[in-house]
């Protein structure tokens, strides 16, 4: 490399280190803020110590998180819709794209466009009928070990959590990757006696490890049921016990609102998420990359 | 993508089925019966998925489509009565909160599109350059996307007030001239200031997409370019871009849905305020079919809204297709 080039590039580092700025200066403004005083974050906001834990600083607003929200709870709810969102999604939504792309089965074209025009429908068009709908579907429940059928699923996990297992861009990634996968898998197992339920655990899922890391990334990071589960349970779900920890933002809208508490909160909810995506930030990339590579 | 992907699916494992039949010709009755298993299989991985999107993705659909012709309420003592195109009507010619909400969704789409589209190619070719320290930089720009958009609403609702950190840095920039001002406070500025979070969001997921279209470009094109005398701009417009084609036509139609769908922002910034000046489609079908549970009328505007969203996705597949052949 020639000194011109050499010059060149480090010239490239002027806009990509104004643009660093741009995209941390909130976050870093919010961390720093969660440390002070509502006084001492509007007294440094004219200056570069809004950015940095100086001053008065205190976990005050911590411990006031803690005595407005019941935080654990909020954090449990939300790590176990997750987690079930997630898990599910990966069992139905790969055995629905491995039937898709390797087995031969009547409807099979039928069901493949279905789920082809289901990818374009995004989610809020349908949210005021799927409401309407929850509300009515039924359920067996139990009185003591009697089973009793009710009706409507509002105010509880399976709300949070059934509707959202399914979705169609997970099972097109699962059926792109099968189909990328050598011929003749199914045939050798069928000569060892493998049924097909086997041979997709045993042989299948083994080989497709990187669509089920791809289809896991995505479903936390993007779906509107997981860590970010927002408007669906503020319209479904009621109960505090039962909330995740996105609805609980509301309860710091007041009239007067304590920014540090504020600061502090979102701070709590933020920080998890970056730390996991800190540690496997190598599959988080690749998972957004592939995403865009299925046209 | 549905089209061509539909066309070019169903081929494949007729193929493969083709290849084990004539490798295996001997075993033809046995083959016929492992075909019923396969039926019997195959139908059964597919169920609980194919039940579950028939009643929570087709389901709701479906009940929108009927519930839009209807005065339903979300909680109501009479049943709903069926009312032909009175909500349409009402939607096209009376509401003109929905006439606001629809040109600000435009606007917004318009707006954010080309924006978050262009800043996330920027940021992928910066990115892109074998330098030191680029990781750190992806990572930064990456950052919040991870942020949930609830959060990063709440963050810069308070770095927008008239005493938040957006004003003070402007005045500190222009040496104290500037007077600063409640962004979302005033309908002139309330949507730009939303624009521009938003994009402080999304636009590194975008990034990502780009990055990975570029680096599917072999190096050696550029090698040819570069022998044949090329200025770098000029291998960026005819080399870079069109190759890019695909990537292209991903980030406009997801970044176009996702604009098009604009709310959590609006919801807890302003509330659609000032005077209906960030009031969207979506915000108005959560306020009408579930706040003020005029659920036949929420229907409506849903069906309208994807309407709007599906004539939008097909239109730009087909001026994206068109300029291929």
């Amino acid at each position: 490399m020639n000194a011109a080039t050499a010059a060149r590039r480090g010239w490239a580092y002027v806009p990509m280190t104004v643009l660093a700025a741009f995209f941390l200066f909130p976050i870093v403004f919010m961390v720093a803020a969660s440390l002070k005083t509502d006084h001492q974050i509007f007294a440094d906001m004219n200056s570069l110590r809004a950015f940095l834990p100086v001053g008065d600083l205190s976990l005050a607003n911590y411990a006031a998180v803690f005595d407005r929200v019941p935080f654990w709870r909020f954090l449990g709810n939300t790590l176990f819709v997750t987690f079930m969102v997630t898990a599910f999604g990966l069992i139905v939504n790969s055995m629905c794209g491995y039937a898709l792309a390797r087995m031969r089965w009547k409807g099979r074209g039928l069901v493949f466009g279905l789920i082809i025009t289901t990818l374009i429908l995004p989610f809020d068009t349908t949210i005021v009928p799927m409401v309407y709908l929850v509300a009515n579907l039924p359920w067996i429940g139990f009185d003591g070990l009697t089973p009793v059928l009710e009706f409507g699923w509002l105010n509880s996990y399976r709300v949070q959590i059934i509707p959202f297992i399914v979705n169609a861009f997970s099972i097109f990634l699962f059926a792109q990757y099968f189909k990328s996968l050598p011929k003749g898998l199914e045939e050798a197992a069928a000569i060892d006696g493998a049924g097909w339920l086997r041979t997709y655990w045993r042989i299948i899922v083994p080989l497709s490890k990187p669509v089920f890391a791809t289809v896991a990334i995505l479903t936390v990071v993007t779906s509107p049921a997981t860590w970010n589960a927002y408007l669906w349970p503020l319209m479904t779900v009621q109960s505090e016990e039962l909330r995740p920890v996105m609805v609980g933002v509301q309860y710091f809208f007041q009239l007067d609102t304590a920014w540090g508490e504020v600061m502090a909160y979102i701070t709590m909810i933020t920080v998890p998420m970056v730390i996991v995506f800190l540690v496997f930030q190598r599959a988080f990339i690749q998972s957004i990359a592939s995403a865009g590579m299925k046209d | 993508m549905a089209a061509k992907l539909a066309s070019r699916y169903p081929d494949s494992p007729t193929i493969e089925g083709a290849a084990a039949t004539a490798a295996a010709p001997p075993q033809k009755r046995k083959r016929r019966s492992h075909s019923r298993a396969e039926q019997r299989a195959g139908t059964a991985f597919a169920v609980p998925g194919i039940v579950l999107l028939l009643v929570f993705v087709i389901g709701p659909a479906v009940v929108s489509l009927v519930l839009a012709f209807t005065n339903a309420r979300l909680i109501s003592p009479t049943p709903p009565e069926f009312i032909g195109l009175e909500n349409f009507r009402r939607a096209f010619s009376e509401d003109a909160t929905f006439h606001r909400s629809l040109f600000n969704t435009l606007l917004f789409a318009c707006i954010v599109v080309p924006l978050q589209g262009g800043l996330g190619l920027v940021l992928a070719l910066l990115v892109n350059q074998k330098l030191a320290g680029r990781n750190f930089f992806r990572t930064v720009f990456f950052l919040p996307v991870i942020t949930s958009m609830v959060v990063v609403s709440l963050l810069w609702r308070f770095l927008y007030q008239e005493d938040g950190l957006v004003n003070s840095a402007l005045s500190m920039l222009t040496g104290g001239a500037w007077a600063g001002q409640a962004w979302l406070a005033n309908p002139s500025t309330a949507l730009g200031a939303i624009v521009v979070m938003s994009v402080w969001q999304g636009v590194g997921f975008h990034m990502i997409i780009w990055l990975a279209g570029l680096q599917t470009i072999p190096e050696e094109v550029y090698e040819a370019g570069a022998l044949d005398g090329t200025t770098p701009w000029q291998r960026f417009w005819h080399l870079t871009l069109p190759l890019l084609k695909p990537t292209f036509v991903f980030v406009l139609i997801t970044i176009t849905i996702a604009a098009m769908s604009l709310f959590v922002q609006v919801n807890i910034m302003t509330g659609g305020g000032p005077v209906g000046s960030t009031s969207t489609i979506v915000l108005q079908i959560v306020q009408k079919g579930f706040q003020q549970q005029q659920m036949g009328y929420g229907a409506a505007l849903s069906l309208i809204f994807f309407c709007i969203v599906l004539t939008l996705a097909l239109v730009q597949r087909r001026l994206t297709r068109d300029k291929d052949s």
